[in-house]
């Protein structure tokens, strides 16, 4: 039975304004029984900023915000702290203050994140119009801060090149020799400062950027943006088979991801066979994909209004082909988790509680792996998983990197499921279009989100004069490696690898 | 031992390039070409998201690959002047070498890089030992990279090994748009390898900065960088790219003029 179709444009969540001084109470208040989503700042010109916090409660996003002055002579700008009451706040409190020169007022030492600070540099402020292209800043490389003491301990950077063919990211592992007792992640050597390059841009180029904010989860980034565009936009409303070809597409790149992430477990276990066979499995949906619009990764396939066309290859072709690739996943994954020798370096490793999940708010098939059950696609649906019936999972509390590889083998054959009945309703509906709709971008702030791989994306959208003025992607990979230290209790350095690829993290989407 | 019979059930995948051309391309993107058309009128610079449009000396239209990131929205917008071409082999021996049509100084050039790297690499071409570093890309080029040790693409078969230590490495492949928290270490691993070295651009990112124009975080390409002897465009470029990238940096490939 298929629920009620909800071709609705996203509902946007309301925002309470409080003043600076009451920010954090009323972000407290509002904790109770929800998770904490983001903190998104925007420079209103040289003037103040404005900072939003976003809190999901049962699916239905909520804004609180207040606006923070500019320093003044020997006044830094600031504002009272969230982490303390919030804890998972804390990674958004630095990115702010790296971005805007904001600090909160709280007993925690606010550590550089996305960028090294320097009185030298003025900090880049996001929202605050054209500027003149600022001198880059380049990190300190011999800063190694420690945190944990002791006899023998010593902090070990690992990265940012790292051995193999990975994103740059340094982890600093604080270390006797063999346990981790801390880890702590820097992100800033990949900063790309995105968030700028996308002000004064035109909505449909914005959507090309959006694409490169996290490149493996390229269709999640355009919907979402779209997304929050279109929430706002007069014109025509998305047509059903586009939404049913963003659902196919943003689903298939579940598949690429999670496939990935399987493929990058076997790599770190040393099961050549299961590799090789993973990888292949990989590449033919890669092709798939591009068989379907004409780009390994759905680059131009969400556009605003719609989708750029209809699937370049017959929907009886793509079924057969997909479910050839869904019959060979199954069995070597079947294979994989009855080989002890692989399950045996997954179970109990890099445990995240259930306890520390909802404390930290953790996203995707982390959190899915301990206790939560959150799914946009089914707590807040949008483009078609209203339309049609989205698989049940199954979600678990182990917790440990196991749990993390079982949520994912679900999830993948419930993509698979999806991207077949899709495909079946796209071989019964018109193949003639319209594939996009007629939309002019409104002005003023809206919110947009999907359900990528690594977990739940939002998009915070500002439009003025009908250019972009502000964007915020908030990716689920900044997010969740906040989580990351929290993994290591008792584990060893031959874990890493499996610690990593079990989160399934793009460092592109979490340095900005 | 399941395994080992799971390993066999479907014999050989591995494809035959560059001994033959592989059949897989058709309706995908490799580059944009430009079609010779009478009197350049009217050229639709503004389509173009990254300016790779513009018109060259003698007025007709001129499109730089290194800039181009594939949207197609000029292929879509002037259909008369552009067209996607599916071959892979876009790569090529100077930054020039990118910008089609070529005119007869771009041919000089890339054979005066030929001549000069043919010296270089002359020692590298039965075997190349890789070292990838990523200089602040999306993410994508990752796993196009990463796709080249699998079954399908297979390198090793070509005498080509990706390698942990810079100390080992013959050939640095980069991708990235060139972050500047990168640039450091990226100029480290260059220098920590031995003579004789190549450097690889990886990727539209790499080669030009491409949607990522220069700012207080990102370099326009990392040819800022280290000097860069082979360019691969591509947002992100195919496994099929940056093999032929690598070939042609060994000289076991010569570039074909772009079509």
């Amino acid at each position: 039975m298929k629920p009620a179709a909800r071709l609705a444009p996203t509902p946007q969540p309301g925002e309470l304004e409080v003043p600076r001084g009451e920010f954090a109470a009323a972000v407290a208040t509002r904790m109770a029984g929800a998770r904490f989503a983001g903190l998104f700042g925007s420079a209103q010109g040289d003037g103040p900023v404005l900072l939003r916090a976003a809190v999901s409660r049962d699916g239905v996003l909520e804004v609180i915000s207040c606006s923070v002055p500019p320093a003044g002579q020997a006044r830094p700008a600031s504002y009272p702290a969230l982490t303390p009451a919030v804890p998972s706040a804390s990674w958004y409190e630095r990115e702010v203050a790296d971005m805007f020169d904001l600090y909160p007022v709280g007993p925690l030492r606010v550590d550089p994140l996305v960028l090294p600070r320097s009185p030298q540099f003025p900090p880049p402020r996001p929202g605050s119009g054209p500027r003149h292209a600022e001198s880059p800043r380049a990190p300190d490389e011999s800063a190694l801060p420690a945190h944990v003491s002791g006899e023998g301990v010593f902090t070990l950077p690992y990265g940012p090149v790292r051995s193999g063919i990975f994103e740059s990211v340094q982890y600093l592992v604080e270390t006797p020799g063999e346990d981790i007792p801390h880890v702590r992640a820097r992100v800033y050597h990949k900063h790309r400062g995105i968030e700028v390059r996308f002000e004064g841009m035109a909505p449909a180029d914005g959507a090309l950027l959006a694409e490169r904010v996290e490149g493996v989860a390229s269709v999640a980034h355009a919907l979402a943006f779209c997304q929050a565009l279109e929430a706002k936009a007069s014109g025509k409303e998305v047509p059903r088979g586009a939404l049913l070809v963003r659902v196919l597409h943003a689903e298939l790149e579940r598949v690429a991801n999670h496939l990935d992430s399987v493929l990058r477990h076997t790599e770190a276990a040393g099961q050549a066979v299961a590799n090789a066979r993973l990888a292949w499995h990989k590449e033919r949906l890669l092709r798939l994909r591009a068989a379907l619009c004409g780009h390994r990764f759905g680059r131009g396939v969400v556009v605003l209004g719609g989708v750029a066309g209809p699937p370049a290859l017959s929907p009886h072709l793509a079924a057969r082909e997909l479910a050839g690739i869904e019959a060979d996943v199954r069995a070597d994954t079947r294979l994989l988790m009855a080989t002890s020798s692989f399950i045996d370096r997954l179970r109990g490793t890099g445990v995240i509680t259930a306890e520390v999940a909802a404390e930290r708010g953790a996203l995707g098939p982390v959190a899915r792996a301990s206790g939560s059950d959150e799914d946009l696609r089914t707590y807040r649906p949008y483009a078609a998983y209203g339309l049609v019936q989205v698989p049940e999972h199954r979600y678990r509390d182990g917790g440990d990197a196991l749990s993390r590889q079982l949520v994912r083998l679900e999830e993948l054959s419930g993509s698979f499921r999806l991207c077949l009945l899709v495909l079946e309703e796209l071989a019964e509906g018109p193949v003639e279009g319209p594939w996009a709709g007629d939309v002019a971008p409104g002005e003023g702030i809206s919110w947009g989100w999907a359900e990528a791989p690594q977990g739940e994306l939002l998009y915070m959208v500002e439009v003025e004069g009908g250019r972009l003025r502000r964007v915020k992607p908030r990716s689920a990979s900044f997010h969740n490696l906040s989580l990351f230290p929290e993994a290591f209790g008792g584990d060893i350095f031959t874990d890493f690898a499996f610690i990593e690829a079990s989160f399934g993290l793009s460092i592109a989407g979490a340095a900005g | 031992m399941p395994w080992a019979t799971r390993g066999l059930r479907n014999g050989v995948l591995t494809t035959h390039y560059p001994r033959s051309p592989d059949g897989y391309g058709g309706p995908w993107r490799g580059s944009v070409a430009v079609r010779a058309a009478p009197g350049g009128t009217g050229l639709p610079a503004e389509l173009c998201p990254t300016g790779a449009i513009s018109s060259g000396p003698s007025g007709a239209a001129e499109l730089d690959r290194g800039k181009c990131i594939l949207c197609g929205r000029c292929v879509a917008g002037r259909p008369d002047l552009f067209a996607f071409a599916s071959s892979p082999e876009v790569a090529s021996l100077s930054r020039g070498g990118l910008v089609v049509p070529p005119t007869e100084e771009t041919e000089a050039a890339v054979a005066a890089a030929r001549a000069e790297l043919a010296q270089r690499a002359a020692r590298l071409r039965r075997s190349v030992h890789v070292r990838h570093v990523d200089a602040g890309s999306d993410g994508s080029e990752e796993w196009e990279v990463a796709a080249l040790l699998g079954p399908v693409y297979d390198v090793h078969r070509l005498g080509v090994f990706f390698t942990a230590s810079p100390r080992h490495a013959d050939l640095l492949l980069v991708t990235g748009a060139g972050s500047t928290g990168m640039a450091g270490p990226l100029r480290s691993t260059y220098e920590a390898m031995p003579d004789p070295r190549l450097v690889l651009a990886v990727g539209t990112d790499a080669v030009s900065g491409g949607m990522m124009s220069a700012n207080y975080a990102t370099r326009g390409g990392i040819g800022e960088v280290v000097p860069v002897d082979v360019w691969v465009p591509g947002s992100p470029p195919s496994p099929f790219s940056i093999l032929y990238g690598i070939l042609l940096a060994v000289g076991l490939l010569v570039e074909r003029g772009p079509s």
